[in-house]
């Protein structure tokens, strides 16, 4: 499937190399400086293409980066970025396996130059209301799924979080069932708008964002984009995710932005554009049905929530 | 150990626990003011109202025991100024989600209020607030007497359960945060129950 452009792209919206360079030429003099803390993040920019984004305005760097839902590190949206510095997202490798010939292992920094990397700027919209605007850099996931080569068995797909409770606080209690999982159905994770994350304005994933590796899929609810993910799996049932284990009712396994069916406990008309005042009325499949609605048709989405 | 504090004294601690009930508005009002409430300020400032209002009203229910156990009688003074405070921070905390949040939208607050158990138990409990409030004075307590007043103000029983439960029903994975607040009222009551049964054993039939 080709996604054309969306009509309302245009470069002005994308944040100019030349700033990321300037910062780049900033973080060089600190590294200089012996400041290796903040070199380490400096040296981590990553080469990309722009590709298919939302002309809306970007949340701002530090607040894609101080809220953030990661339970692994505590579940309040300050926990991610305050407690993640024992995380060590490097060196890391992802495993590939299940209804596929060819299963494999691959390191992050392969996966990052074997890969074309694309900057990406998608809506993300909660299943708590609130809506950011984030410019992921990634490539699409169906280039990974395709280098393994799926058998006709592989309906669905399983990602999993690490489990690493001596560098992941919040994993020391059993709010979810850890290992995190998250799961789409074949044509979802084939879907050209699915990303596998490694990078978030311009450089390497942060910790509290899901370093080195996450899942991105913009039309459904945010906790569907497992994070630092170690183990990609194709299975022909239905994997058991997180959230749907522990409440049902209230995160189905599809989990598509829908305004049109509430979540149990509250409306999903209407999200908060975060650094907006009133509050906005929330997008079927968070404005991408026109991309995706196709993949749903015939499904009774109140039911298939 | 009880020695009797001067005029100039007593009005020190009662400014002391004046400000300190005060401090938690006054240091969210200082974020708010600098920027410094997060990504979702509006979501950080309703949320700190209403555990503020919580722990205010369990503050209310801490005086009594305390006041027994610690030998301090006159500590039961403070009941009324904390139990205001509460009223207040739990007021502010409703006006914030219907005024901010909601925008003055009536038509979705009725909506949120019949069909989203959180919000219908935490209007209830707001609503049973309002008498307790509008018969704090020493007015209200010799209109109604002594006995009927204390009767009215037994609904604050009901009513941090009931906060309680609305902290509760919000939460999505993590209930630590409000169990904490109920076992600290299921404590406060059972010290209640045990005092009761011990005074009804000291007094003969």
């Amino acid at each position: 499937m080709l996604i054309r452009h969306a009509p309302d792209l245009t470069d002005n919206d994308v944040t100019d190399p030349g700033v990321y360079l300037q910062r780049r030429t900033l973080m060089a003099g600190l590294a200089g400086l012996g400041l290796a803390g903040f070199a380490g993040q400096a040296n981590a920019a990553l080469t990309y293409t722009k590709g298919f984004s939302t002309t809306e305005k970007p949340t701002p760097r530090k607040d894609v980066t101080t809220y953030n839902n990661f339970y692994e590190f505590g579940v309040d949206k300050g926990d991610p970025a305050e407690k993640s510095d024992r995380f060590k997202p490097r060196p890391w490798t992802v495993r590939i396996d299940g209804a596929c010939e060819a299963p494999r292992t691959v390191g992050i920094e392969d996966l990052i130059a074997g890969n074309k990397l694309e900057e990406r700027i998608y809506r993300m919209r909660c299943v708590e209301g609130w809506s950011m605007v984030i410019p992921w850099v990634g490539f699409p996931l169906k280039d990974l799924l395709a280098s393994v080569k799926p058998t006709s068995k592989a309906k669905y797909v399983a990602f999993e979080t690490v489990r690493r409770p001596s560098e992941m606080p919040g994993q020391g209690w059993n709010t979810l069932d850890w290992p995190y999982v998250e799961g789409l159905r074949i044509d979802e994770a084939m879907h050209p708008l699915t990303l596998m994350a490694v990078g978030l304005y311009g450089d390497v994933l942060p910790n509290q964002n899901g370093a080195p590796l996450r899942l991105v899929v913009p039309w459904k609810y945010g906790f569907k984009g497992g994070k630092s993910i170690v183990r990609i799996t194709l299975t022909e049932k239905p994997p058991a995710t997180a959230w749907n284990k522990l409440a049902p009712r209230e995160y189905g396994f599809y989990a598509n932005v829908n305004p049109a069916v509430d979540h149990p406990r509250w409306s999903q008309a209407t999200e908060r554009r975060l650094g907006e005042f009133r509050r906005r009325e929330t997008l079927p499949f968070n404005g991408y049905g026109e991309w995706v609605a196709d993949l749903y048709r015939g499904m009774d989405l109140k039911r298939f929530y | 150990m009880s020695k009797r504090l001067s005029k100039t004294q007593d009005n020190a601690v009662y400014a002391g626990v004046w400000l300190a009930c005060f401090a938690p508005l006054a240091w969210l009002a200082w974020r708010g003011f600098s920027g410094d409430l997060g990504a979702n300020p509006i979501e950080t400032l309703i949320r700190q109202l209403g555990v503020w209002g919580l722990r205010l009203l369990l503050v209310g229910l801490v005086i009594t025991p305390a006041a027994r156990i610690l030998r301090k009688p006159r500590l039961v003074r403070f009941r009324r100024t904390i139990g205001l405070f509460a009223f207040a921070y739990v007021t502010l905390h409703l006006f914030s989600y219907i005024g901010i949040d909601l925008f003055f939208d009536f038509g979705q607050l009725w909506k949120d209020i019949l069909k989203r158990p959180f919000i219908t138990l935490g209007m209830l409990a707001f609503v049973l607030l309002i008498p307790l409030a509008v018969t704090s004075t020493n007015g209200w307590v010799i209109r109604m007497g002594r006995a009927a007043w204390q009767r009215l103000h037994w609904l604050i029983y009901l009513i941090v359960p009931l906060g309680v439960a609305h902290y509760y029903l919000l939460v999505k994975a993590d209930h630590r945060p409000p169990l904490v607040y109920g076992a600290v009222f299921l404590a406060l009551m059972g010290w209640r129950v045990w005092e009761l049964r011990k005074r009804a054993q000291q007094t003969p039939a």
